[in-house]
């Protein structure tokens, strides 16, 4: 007898293509790193040499680019978070046009924004030419998940009575906000920062019109290995995203679902 | 003041508020209305540069086509492979998911030097084909390449949003058709169709949307055929022609966020 709930094979094999589709770039890109001649192929042996070369030349963009996901979390944290509050309790029109226009910046492309941006602050040097820039680029672009993610945690029928209880038994809204509302919301805040962070240490589109030769990322790294240099160095720059991004984005969706088991209402 | 007891007063909510508002009326709503008033200065007639010039109504259309394109592949792929994934009970479904969404993750560029890998000149496809005694072939830098590329970072948003989609849907619905004798074809019309209408149209507008402002791909592989994005690259960075770089940037954000409006407006969900 047929299973209805089974797939037909047809399906199957469109997904198998699929799926090779994906994964044979990646897995390609790995064994291009690791080679010692990619035109000559595994034959001509192993190396890390690729590896180190690209240590040398683009490892600071590596740290560069986790500083400034951190920091762009945390300006999410300190500017979102309380926004999204504000946002999720106010109900006058205002509120909701700022809503509105703060998601902007994910439906217009980034070219555009950072375009926006040199046209107004790229006279400022010093501003300009300092990881600030990119900073404020990756934040504009980043907080409307931020403030939507944990707003909507916000806005809970049980967090207002919490609240209100909070409030009866005289806690002012300094406690309140830092010792209720915000553990309440707590799993979203932590899924809103993961989503900010990935997004951060990926970004391209704005990022590469506001860096500067001092100022670069992981993926500005990437389109300059890759536009000037051996497909062995590109494949190792990869390798070397795959290996230290990958894991640790991993590691942090880990410690969220660990978050929300834990705390989450 | 009529909020309800709970609700906190009003200057709490400003004080809340107004950092976010600051950061975001500086660094976002000040620069756009420069950016929005730019081409004026050259002319009223710069706004609409796109229209009346062919070089950049072929490069708008080009985009069109090839987004309209990518969107209706990656939704039938998407919707197959996630309808597939969500019924399917083998041993690696987990992990074939996860690696099947890993691409999310990946800057534009990357997946420009993926396509570089497959199809440029020392591609694979060219050794294959080589070996095979047709020549080498290269497609990386052209419309297919393009066309691929956009698609490797489409596939596995829709993927993942069928998949999710597909499990929840309602299996009675689809039982009760299979007994009343209704065939494949008609169960996927009438069951699935419908109730992955939603889902499709939020995924639509998204993928549309990513796939007309994708800027590091293309930049990756250089192509031949020109897209919106680039065009405006060039004329910021190589012919430094602000106006016209705005005036483009204007008509690409204002198609971009128009999908993702509309479809937020009939389907009710947000597609990000």
């Amino acid at each position: 007898m047929r299973n209805a709930r089974q797939a037909p094979a047809l399906l199957m094999a469109l997904t198998a293509l699929v799926a090779l589709f994906m994964i044979a770039p990646i897995a390609l890109s790995v064994v291009a790193g690791l080679v010692n001649n990619y035109s000559v192929g595994l034959k001509s042996g192993l190396t890390l040499r690729w590896l180190g070369e690209v240590w040398e030349n683009y490892g600071g963009t590596v740290g560069w680019s986790l500083v400034l996901a951190l920091l762009c979390v945390l300006g999410n944290l300190l500017l979102g978070v309380p926004c999204a509050y504000a946002l999720a309790r106010s109900r006058s029109r205002w509120a909701r046009l700022f809503e509105e226009l703060l998601t902007l910046p994910v439906a217009v492309p980034g070219l555009a924004s950072a375009l926006a941006l040199i046209l107004a602050y790229g006279q400022l040097s010093g501003f300009r030419q300092s990881f600030a820039f990119i900073l404020v680029g990756h934040m504009v672009f980043t907080l409307p998940f931020m403030v939507r993610t944990v707003g909507s945690a916000f806005q809970k029928n049980e967090l207002r009575s919490l609240e209100e209880a909070a409030r009866s038994l005289g806690a002012s809204f300094a406690q309140r906000f830092l010792g209720v509302l915000v553990p309440a919301v707590l799993p979203a805040i932590v899924a809103g920062s993961l989503m900010v962070f990935t997004l951060s240490v990926g970004e391209f589109n704005l990022t590469w019109m506001l860096h500067t030769p001092l100022t670069r990322t992981l993926p500005v790294g990437l389109a300059d290995s890759y536009a000037s240099m051996r497909i062995e160095i590109g494949s190792a720059y990869t390798l070397v995203f795959l290996i230290v991004i990958l894991p640790m984005l991993w590691g942090l969706q880990a410690i969220g679902t660990f978050i929300e088991k834990h705390h989450g209402t | 003041m009529g909020h309800g007891g709970s609700a906190p007063s009003r200057p709490v909510l400003l004080a809340c508020a107004a950092p976010a508002v600051a950061f975001f009326a500086a660094f976002w709503l000040l620069p756009v209305a420069l950016l929005l008033a730019l081409p004026a200065a050259k002319g009223w007639d710069t706004y609409f540069a796109v229209l009346t010039h062919a070089r950049y109504l072929q490069s708008l259309l080009q985009t069109l086509g090839l987004s309209l394109a990518v969107t209706l592949a990656t939704l039938v792929l998407g919707a197959l492979v996630g309808i597939t994934l969500a019924r399917q009970r083998f041993h690696v479904r987990a992990l074939l998911l996860s690696l099947l969404t890993l691409p999310l993750s990946f800057p534009g560029v990357i997946v420009g030097f993926f396509m570089i890998l497959l199809g440029g000149r020392q591609g694979l496809v060219a050794d294959l084909s080589e070996a095979l005694g047709a020549g080498r072939t290269t497609f990386a830098y052209g419309l297919t390449g393009l066309f691929l590329a956009y698609l490797y970072f489409s596939l596995p948003r829709a993927i993942a949003t069928y998949t999710a989609a597909a499990g929840s849907m309602d299996a009675q619905l689809e039982e009760a058709a299979r007994s009343l004798g209704a065939s494949r074809w008609r169960v996927a019309r009438d069951v699935w169709v419908p109730e992955l209408a939603a889902t499709t149209l939020a995924c639509g507008a998204i993928v549309f949307a990513t796939a007309m402002g994708a800027f590091g791909t293309a930049f990756t592989l250089s192509a031949k055929f020109e897209v919106l994005p680039i065009t405006i690259y060039n004329e910021f960075t190589n012919y430094a022609n602000f106006a016209l770089a705005a005036s483009l940037s204007i008509t690409l954000g204002l198609i971009t966020w128009m999908v993702l409006w509309v479809s937020r407006r009939v389907s009710g969900t947000t597609a990000f």
